[in-house]
């Protein structure tokens, strides 16, 4: 590859290259390319099962890649002998489930990457914790456990917590899928924030309202291959490719997009 | 039942059934509950101590196993002898859970660099499971001062505990395990993709709640412990139970083992019961609705 040197409009934050991934006899990645621009909000859609889940999680190597190359900045974090953890601090994951941890207040759950990976001091750290509940409003919150908020607080905790490792990228894994919806709205608004203060952003989603709204680039993975990506614009009013005429009819007849 | 400290029938009152009533009546029902319970039970432990007082030959049980004489000269022996198997279990406890804790977490690394490790830890708690206890404390007991190397402790004691320590540390890392398992895998993956390491992601995220999930089962194996402390009389150590042999074998009645039997209880059986409230409490907050 010679892309490094090579002047662009902007340095590709992320770039994935021919991405293969298996579970077993399953194929879920057959061939992933996309590269990612600083600021850029990519926005993935497709049906369960498409891909997309696991494209995220291989980008942060949660889950091991078969074959293929993801690139972070300038650095292949899938050659032989990377420092994984040190890869992981500088991509951010907000998971479909949440998942915070149970048995730390809200502060806690902030403040354990800052403090243990990034060794921020104890105050430094809980300073900024403080700081980003504050900025997205649940200063409040932050002696809770994780059980005593709803679920779309607990998402934007999650999110806190993400960004507190001020992560060069933001993985989005379907982040409204597990919210009742009249808790969708406050976690949408917060990426909204994010995406407008510059964060380079993948996210994985099936709220296409949104993914219109936000997205610089939409990808239509299917069957573990990007079918087709575009401006948000084009992508859903006049999508070229069949499969994803298809995706995008079934989600209007459900109702879950207006044109 | 006449003699020391008998079983805690009556500790359940607290159990007893609640009858959801209206308004007012709900007091005066359970206060009729309370005393249909206390009547039943005066009725039914009188007429089975009363079946049991009457029936034949209970003179000759009550000589051999409830002599008031014996119980006067045996107890305070015992009393002082049972310090020792304190000492075994307070001892032994404080190292098996730090050991057992550490043994479950060799067993849990991951990648094929590990795999001797993982089997190191498999082949030693397959070991202590499967060997009875009376058999380790005869070889390290017995054996090991009989090889004559002088750096090497000769006391009883020393080698009861390590005893019970290697014994015990096999069944607490199982406990251990199961509990680190039942932590979803989520939960590391939250914490990873933080970029704490593997060992991080263990010490602050799976094992703290890990070790709350298995908290009634480290309960259960620390009341076994402090049984089997008993053991340790098999190779000299004179500790309760050793005590009321020597107190059975000067007088050939058997009054000393029901007093060794009843000090056990007032150790355990307290333990007993907060070990069952904690399963009942845990088992109450899944109902509610607890999160993962």
């Amino acid at each position: 590859m010679t892309a490094f040197g090579a002047p662009a409009p902007a340095r590709p934050a992320v770039r994935v290259e021919g991405l293969f991934k298996s579970f077993g006899e399953l194929e879920v990645l057959r061939g992933i390319d996309l590269a990612v621009a600083e600021h850029e909000v990519v926005c993935l859609i497709g049906a369960s099962g498409s891909g997309k889940s696991t494209l995220l999680r291989c980008i942060n190597l949660l889950e091991p890649v078969d074959a293929g190359r993801v690139v972070i900045g300038d650095e292949e974090i899938t050659a032989p002998g990377v420092k994984v953890d040190a890869i992981r601090r500088r991509i951010g994951i907000v998971f479909q489930a949440f998942n915070l941890f149970p048995h730390m207040r809200v502060t806690e759950n902030i403040t354990l990457g800052p403090r243990k990976v990034l060794h921020t001091p104890a105050a430094e750290a809980d300073r900024q914790a403080v700081e980003l509940l504050e900025r997205f409003g649940l200063a409040d919150k932050r002696a809770e456990y994780p059980d005593r908020l709803s679920g779309g607080q607990q998402q934007r905790v999650a999110i806190i917590r993400a960004l507190a490792m001020q992560p060069d990228v933001l993985l989005l894994d379907e982040v409204t899928s597990a919210l009742d919806p009249e808790l969708v709205a406050e976690v949408l608004d917060v990426i909204r924030g994010l995406a407008q203060g510059g964060m380079t952003m993948i996210i994985a989603t099936h709220e296409m309202g949104f993914a219109r709204d936000i997205a610089t680039r939409v990808c239509f993975l299917d069957g573990g291959r990007i079918i087709e990506e575009g401006p948000p614009d084009r992508m859903f009013r006049a999508p070229e490719e069949e499969r994803t005429q298809q995706f995008l009819q079934r989600i209007i007849r459900a109702g879950r997009l207006e044109l | 039942m006449r003699g020391g400290g008998g079983p805690p029938e009556l500790g359940d009152m607290s159990r007893l059934p609640r009858y959801p009533g209206r308004g007012g009546g709900r007091r005066r029902s359970d206060r009729r509950a309370l005393l249909v319970a206390l009547v039943s039970s005066i009725a039914i432990f009188g007429l089975v101590g009363w079946l049991i007082v009457t029936s034949p030959g209970w003179n000759l049980v009550q000589q051999s196993f409830f002599n008031p004489k014996y119980i006067g000269t045996s107890w305070p022996r015992q009393v002082a002898a049972i310090a020792v198997n304190v000492q075994l279990f307070l001892i032994a406890e404080a190292c098996i859970l730090p050991l057992a804790l550490f043994i479950a977490v060799l067993r849990s690394l991951p990648g094929p660099v590990f795999f001797p490790v993982r089997a190191m830890a498999v082949i030693y708690t397959d070991f202590f499971r499967g060997v009875p206890s009376v058999l380790v404390i005869f070889i390290l007991g017995f054996g090991i001062p009989a090889l004559g190397i002088d750096w090497l402790p000769i006391d009883p004691f020393f080698w009861g505990v390590v005893t019970l320590i290697l014994v015990y540390s096999a069944y607490v890392s199982e406990v251990y395990r199961a509990g680190i398992e039942s932590v979803h895998p989520s939960q590391a993956a939250a914490a990873r993709s933080l970029g704490l390491t593997y060992l991080q992601a263990m010490r602050y995220v799976v094992i703290p709640q890990a070790v709350r999930r298995v908290i009634p089962p480290l309960l259960n194996d620390f009341i076994g412990l402090q049984k089997d402390t008993a053991f340790v009389s098999f190779i000299g150590v004179i500790e309760v139970f050793r005590q009321a042999q020597i107190d059975e074998s000067a007088s050939f009645n058997f009054t000393p083992y029901l007093v060794t039997a009843a000090l056990f209880l007032v150790l355990t059986v307290p333990l007993i019961h907060v070990t069952d409230w904690l399963v009942a409490r845990d088992r109450r907050r899944q109902v509610a609705g607890g999160t993962a």
